[in-house]
């Protein structure tokens, strides 16, 4: 069983041995305790930061969210705090996954088929998917880059007698425009993290995904892992006499 | 506050729903006239504004010339600039301006705040700060053209001059034009300072030999309650930065009030996306899954 302390090749740093993660019989290794701790703590700053910066961003819709964090003032000094939290956070997991978010050609194909994963028409993702596919890979870079925006045009706000009055009123709009790009990439990845794709959720609860969900989603990781093919093990899957239909939610 | 029970609001920052109260009571439009011709630099304001306000003391600062410090600050309001001007044609004018808030009619602060009530404007014209709910941002001080907000580090709020809303609102004149011994500066209706102003241009034109004499009321702002009368109206940069046109940034107009709600609906739309996605393609589920059932020969689900 491959875990991903293998996948990146130093298996013996400290970092992978925090934690506990328990996998079955039929399961994968998806995402060790280190990774689920980042992204839970930038998900919770994210939140955060999303709540109090939406107080501020249109208060006439939005002011009760202020209260929520102790009154205007104080939501407007948390705030800055909330987004270092989440870029920190998000930082590490950068130093995480970059490898595996690079783009390759299998992400340009999977590009140009976006319309057959959104309608579903393959209900197979294509054979070269890997640890991550193009949309996945596509949301991390853009918040890669927001977090650069955020902490450029937040430190321009923050300390306004700095930098003056234009500069401001500048990064007033960026500032927006990457939380407006991540409030609506919220939505979809939460979706497709929970009911959009079934069985998703427990990689990032318990760390571990059925062997079914690898090679429905990430066939080409599944090959890694496995050293099986992905599509003869969906055949066998399929024909088998005991009829064992994944385990896990559907 | 005993200004709010006379002064009628007609526009409060970051506030949901119609302003209470507008409209209930006429109130004519309050204006400072300022007549830098005749000014001459005696500060009587600056200690009228100091005192009547009940500010600790700002420590002044020397910088070569005779103005009291080199900017206004959260507890010194009213600052007259001294600027030293050589003309093309050779002659030297020495130049003393009253710098403090303008109280424009379209106040690039209050558009820019995003804190419910913490920036007002009254009916009679007067922009005030209402510190208890200003949150310390300081995006007001960005959409002033005339960088009057000044924020204290300690109670992190924003303060500036309120045209002392408290003694208009009891039917008194500012503490500044109170304290005025050359009579340079004026208040009243905007109407009447308006009329007071182009008179003193005229005679600055005609007898005084100042061809270019005006009034500054610039209507990039929708003009402003505080009005100067100047010796050179085409040049008011030279009278210590005087905006010729004060602008407020298209990020505190056109982006906050247009493009923030458009951009709202359109990330909102993801999430109407999502929930038209399941009820419409449904979720991608782990394969293989159990046989589709067939209803009169076809399947029940869309065959891809």
């Amino acid at each position: 069983m491959a875990t991903s302390a293998q996948r990146l090749g130093h298996k013996d740093h400290f970092i992978n041995r925090i934690g506990l993660t328990v996998v079955y019989a039929g399961e994968l290794l998806r995402h060790r305790a280190y990774t689920r701790f980042l992204h839970w703590m930038y998900g919770i700053f994210f939140f955060l930061a999303l709540v109090s910066g939406f107080g501020i961003y249109m208060p006439w819709i939005f002011r009760w969210f202020t209260p929520l964090f102790g009154g205007g003032a104080m939501t407007r000094l948390l705030h800055p705090w909330f987004g270092l939290g989440f870029v920190f956070f998000f930082g590490l997991q950068v130093l995480n996954w970059a490898m595996e978010m690079k783009w390759g050609p299998a992400d340009t194909r999977w590009m140009h088929e976006l319309k057959d994963y959104v309608t579903n028409r393959n209900q197979v993702e294509p054979p070269d998917v890997g640890f991550f596919n193009a949309g996945q890979k596509l949301q991390f870079w853009e918040i890669v880059v927001g977090c650069i925006a955020y902490v450029i045009t937040g430190v321009i706000m923050w300390f306004p007698e700095v930098f003056g009055r234009w500069p401001i009123a500048v990064s007033y709009v960026i500032h927006d425009i990457s939380a407006l790009i991540m409030l609506a990439g919220i939505f979809v990845h939460i979706y497709l993290s929970t009911i959009g794709e079934p069985g998703t959720m427990q990689a990032m609860t318990r760390g571990t995904v059925s062997e079914a969900w690898a090679w429905t989603h990430h066939p080409a990781w599944y090959k890694k892992v496995t050293g099986r093919d992905p599509r003869q093990a969906l055949e066998e899957a399929r024909r088998s006499p005991t009829a064992t239909f994944p385990p896990g939610p559907r | 506050m005993s200004d709010r029970k006379t002064l009628q609001v007609q526009k409060i920052s970051g506030h949901p729903g119609p302003v209470p109260g507008a409209g209930t009571q006429r109130q004519e439009q309050v204006c400072k006239l300022i007549d830098t011709t005749t000014c001459i630099g005696c500060k009587a304001c600056e200690v009228a504004c100091v005192e009547w306000n009940d500010m600790p003391f700002q420590p002044t600062m020397f910088d070569n010339t005779y103005q009291t410090m080199p900017d206004t600050n959260w507890n010194y309001w009213n600052l007259i600039k001294f600027n030293e001007v050589s003309n093309e044609d050779g002659s030297f004018q020495w130049l003393m301006r009253k710098h403090q808030c303008m109280h424009c009619a379209d106040p690039g602060c209050l558009a820019a705040c995003p804190a419910d009530g913490a920036i007002v404007q009254y009916e009679n014209g007067i922009v005030d700060f209402e510190e208890e709910n200003c949150i310390g941002c300081q995006f007001c001080v960005s959409g002033c053209p005339f960088n009057v907000p000044k924020f204290n580090q300690s109670t992190k709020k924003v303060y500036k001059c309120t045209l002392c809303s408290d003694r208009v609102g009891q039917g008194l004149e500012p503490a500044c034009i109170k304290a005025c011994p050359t009579g340079c500066l004026h208040f009243g209706t905007k109407t009447d300072m308006l009329v007071l102003a182009n008179t003193r241009a005229k005679q600055l034109q005609d007898h005084a030999g100042f061809k270019d004499a005006g009034v500054y009321d610039p209507q990039t702002i929708g003009g402003t309650s505080v009005i100067y009368v100047l010796h050179d109206a085409n040049n008011p940069e030279k009278y210590g930065g005087l905006p010729k046109n004060p602008r407020i940034p298209l990020a505190f107009t056109l982006w906050k009030s247009w493009f923030k709600p458009i951009g709202l609906v359109a990330s909102m739309m993801a999430f109407a996306g999502v929930i038209l996605h399941y009820v419409t393609e449904g979720p991608r589920r782990i394969q293989p899954q159990p046989p589709v059932k067939e209803i009169d020969g076809g399947a029940a689900r869309k065959e891809n």
